[in-house]
């Protein structure tokens, strides 16, 4: 099978370890590594594992003979949002890992390829990759009217881009939880905790059903959503059964479905603790192959 | 009434190198106070506040002359959640209702960076909150930055809380404090959210604190009751330089409740340092009021204690109890495997988890 070619824009820590999940890929070749500073570590060493490196920008990607077919978008939202539009002009698709939210949202455990023919797809967040197959587990199985995530995550792994826009974190998960998770309420909360050694990602899916909703269903989809992210996340666990509170006050009368959950990173090139930055590079390679599968079946046709 | 008699300590001790009057020259104050009841309490309520509570808890405390009261849920704007336990009143109603309530008091309003956003404070403003206190942990201090921002833009006083300065030396704090101050926040507050630290540790960070921020801003304190400190290390922090003091009357707060607002007064007439707040009126407030809205006193026992022990954020001691009660195992020993995984603010659904494997462990021991 032929493959596509693609840039990857950004060579921080996030474009970095896409990288190496690329180099992997059946159906995409990583050719371009683009930074913007002519110190920068990632470039060097994209060079070395063979990716023409330049420090020049996009701008200089947008001007050579040959393009690529597929960009993966490591920025930040601000400068998705500039070249967006230059980049569909250009015949690029585009995954974008910031929250910029140009395309439609992917979450490949839920929607799978189901924007595989889209010219932009946006990741959400890495609190969202993480907790928004369990709300859609949940969803699945019963009515949702309101969920709840609680991401930790080690102070190291949150860079300057969630830290000056935590806001925008929080509510661009929201969204993902209620659009994709499928709840009518969503609410998001990030908690950077600076323990050392750091601790791995872990979070916690709060969803309020009615009362009378089949917790064995629940459980069960639930299982089978982890498997599901396991197949590009191997270090996406389950740390306790979903936990069932019976309605009271303090649940506004409904049944409150917990779930507790571990992501460990596969060390690709991020330490194993930063499962939130592996689970937002493993998900960018699943979205960025579907689209890379879609063009290359219709080529052929 | 203020007190009359001989100064207790050496005169020298407390003659204060820093007074709130340096901030604001119109005022007679040395210190300004600040009550939390009303938000630290919130976590000791379970964030079940009335109107009603609200209303008269304001009024009483304003009438006896407390500066500032902060009124929101415990874990600050956008805190009602599953995670931290639903507020019985929206916390935005309470505030419109303190704001329309108090005479003198300014309202202050907590907002977690992660927890809340900035339309959030916006609100809140609306509402007649006019301080708005963000916290951080105090490590994290550049995730608060756009929220400073937006405060000083608004017109809002600012005021940045460190939270957990135990985990911290003195020179860390300071390069936080100076994150904040940098971003907009007018008064940095060394907080001692699992009441861990002892008398130097406070003092000694407030100063660290003072000398990095030196008169660009106010230094304030928050102290906690584990372990029986309150007044004490509030005094060591006002010794060291801090202009600004919360505490909560009767100790109404998180874990064995905060510095004691209303014993705390009586402690300032004693040392000579104005407050503007008369005892004898908030001595009754404590008792009459405030009290009656208690669903308990705030006390030292194994929890608590434990808390200011193993250096565990004290609003976790609701949520550890309810987690104990409901898989059968020791609510202690939770906080204790908190305090190991060196959890932070925040993190409460940790706790459940904690249970979870506490359990495991007991039934394959039985």
């Amino acid at each position: 099978m032929s493959k596509l070619t693609a840039a990857i824009v950004g060579p921080g820590n996030i474009g970095t370890d896409l990288m190496y999940k690329l180099l992997r890929s059946d159906v995409i070749e990583p050719r371009w590594m683009i930074g913007v500073d002519p110190e920068s570590p990632g470039l060097a060493r994209a060079a070395k594992e063979g990716l023409e490196s330049s420090h020049e920008g996009v701008d200089w990607l947008l001007k050579q003979d040959e393009l690529p077919d597929l960009l993966f978008e490591a920025t930040s939202a601000y400068v998705h949002k500039a070249y967006a539009p230059r980049y569909e002009e250009a015949g690029i698709l585009a995954v974008d890992l910031t929250p910029a939210a140009v395309g439609p949202a992917c979450i490949p455990a839920v929607n799978g390829d189901a924007h595989a023919d889209a010219a932009n797809v946006n990741m959400i967040t890495c609190g969202g990759q993480a907790t928004i197959p369990m709300v859609a587990a949940v969803s699945r199985a019963a009515h949702v009217s309101y969920a709840e995530i609680v991401a930790s995550v080690a102070s190291l792994s949150a860079g300057p881009g969630t830290r000056q826009n935590i806001d925008e974190f929080t509510q661009t998960t929201a969204k993902g939880v209620e659009h994709i998770g499928g709840a009518e309420k969503g609410k998001a909360i990030i908690i950077l905790n600076p323990a050392e050694p750091p601790m791995i990602m872990r979070d916690t899916i709060f969803c309020a059903v009615s009362p009378d909703s089949d917790q064995d269903a629940i459980s069960e989809s639930v299982h089978k959503m982890v498997e599901g992210v396991r197949h590009y996340v191997p270090g996406y666990r389950l740390l306790q059964e979903p936990q069932f509170d019976g309605p009271s006050d303090a649940t506004h009368g409904q049944l409150k479905v917990s779930i507790f959950i571990e992501v460990e990173g596969a060390g690709d090139f991020l330490p194993p603790y930063s499962g939130n930055l592996d689970i937002m590079t493993a998900a960018a390679t699943r979205a960025g192959e579907g689209m890379a599968r879609y063009k290359l079946a219709h080529k052929e046709k | 009434m203020t007190y009359q008699g001989t100064l207790a300590g050496s005169p020298e001790l407390n003659k204060l190198t820093r007074t709130w009057r340096d901030t604001d020259p119109t005022s007679n104050l040395d210190i300004r106070l600040t009550d939390t009841c009303l938000r630290d309490g919130s976590h000791h309520k379970r964030h079940q506040f009335t109107v009603e509570e609200t209303r008269s808890i304001i009024a009483a405390l304003d009438d006896a002359g407390v500066p500032v009261l902060e009124v929101t849920h415990g874990d600050g704007l956008g805190g009602s959640s599953f995670n931290y336990g639903f507020s019985k009143t929206p916390d935005q109603e309470l505030i419109k209702v303190a704001a329309e309530t108090a005479k003198r008091a300014k309202i202050a309003f907590l907002m977690l960076p992660g927890v809340g956003i900035m339309d959030d404070i916006r609100m809140a403003q609306d509402n007649g909150g006019s301080i708005c206190r963000i916290a951080t942990h105090c490590t994290e201090a550049d995730v608060s930055e756009q929220h400073f921002k937006v405060a000083r833009e608004l017109g809002l006083e600012t005021v940045g809380f460190l939270m957990m300065s135990h985990t911290q030396p003195p020179e860390v704090l300071a390069k936080q404090a100076r994150i904040m101050v940098d971003a907009g926040c007018q008064c940095v507050y060394v907080v001692d959210s699992a009441g861990a630290l002892i008398l130097e540790g406070v003092s000694d960070r407030v100063a660290a604190v003072v000398a990095e921020i030196g008169a660009e801003a106010t230094v304030g304190f928050h102290g906690h009751e584990n372990l029986d400190l309150g007044c004490g290390n509030t005094v060591m922090a006002v010794r060291a330089g801090a202009t600004q003091i919360d505490g909560s009357v009767r100790r109404f707060g998180a874990g064995a409740g905060n510095t004691p607002l209303d014993t705390f007064v009586g402690v300032c007439d004693k040392l000579g340092w104005e407050t503007g707040v008369d005892f004898m009126k908030i001595i009754d407030a404590s008792e009459d009021v405030v009290r009656p809205a208690m669903p308990e006193e705030c006390r030292l026992d194994r929890m608590t204690m434990m808390m200011g022990y193993a250096g565990v954020y004290s609003s976790f001691l609701k949520h550890a109890g309810n987690a104990a009660e409901r898989y059968g195992v020791s609510g202690a020993e939770i906080l204790h495997v908190a305090g190991e995984r060196k959890l932070i603010g925040g993190q409460e659904d940790q706790l459940i988890e904690i249970a979870l494997e506490l359990k495991a462990k007991q039934d394959a021991n039985s």
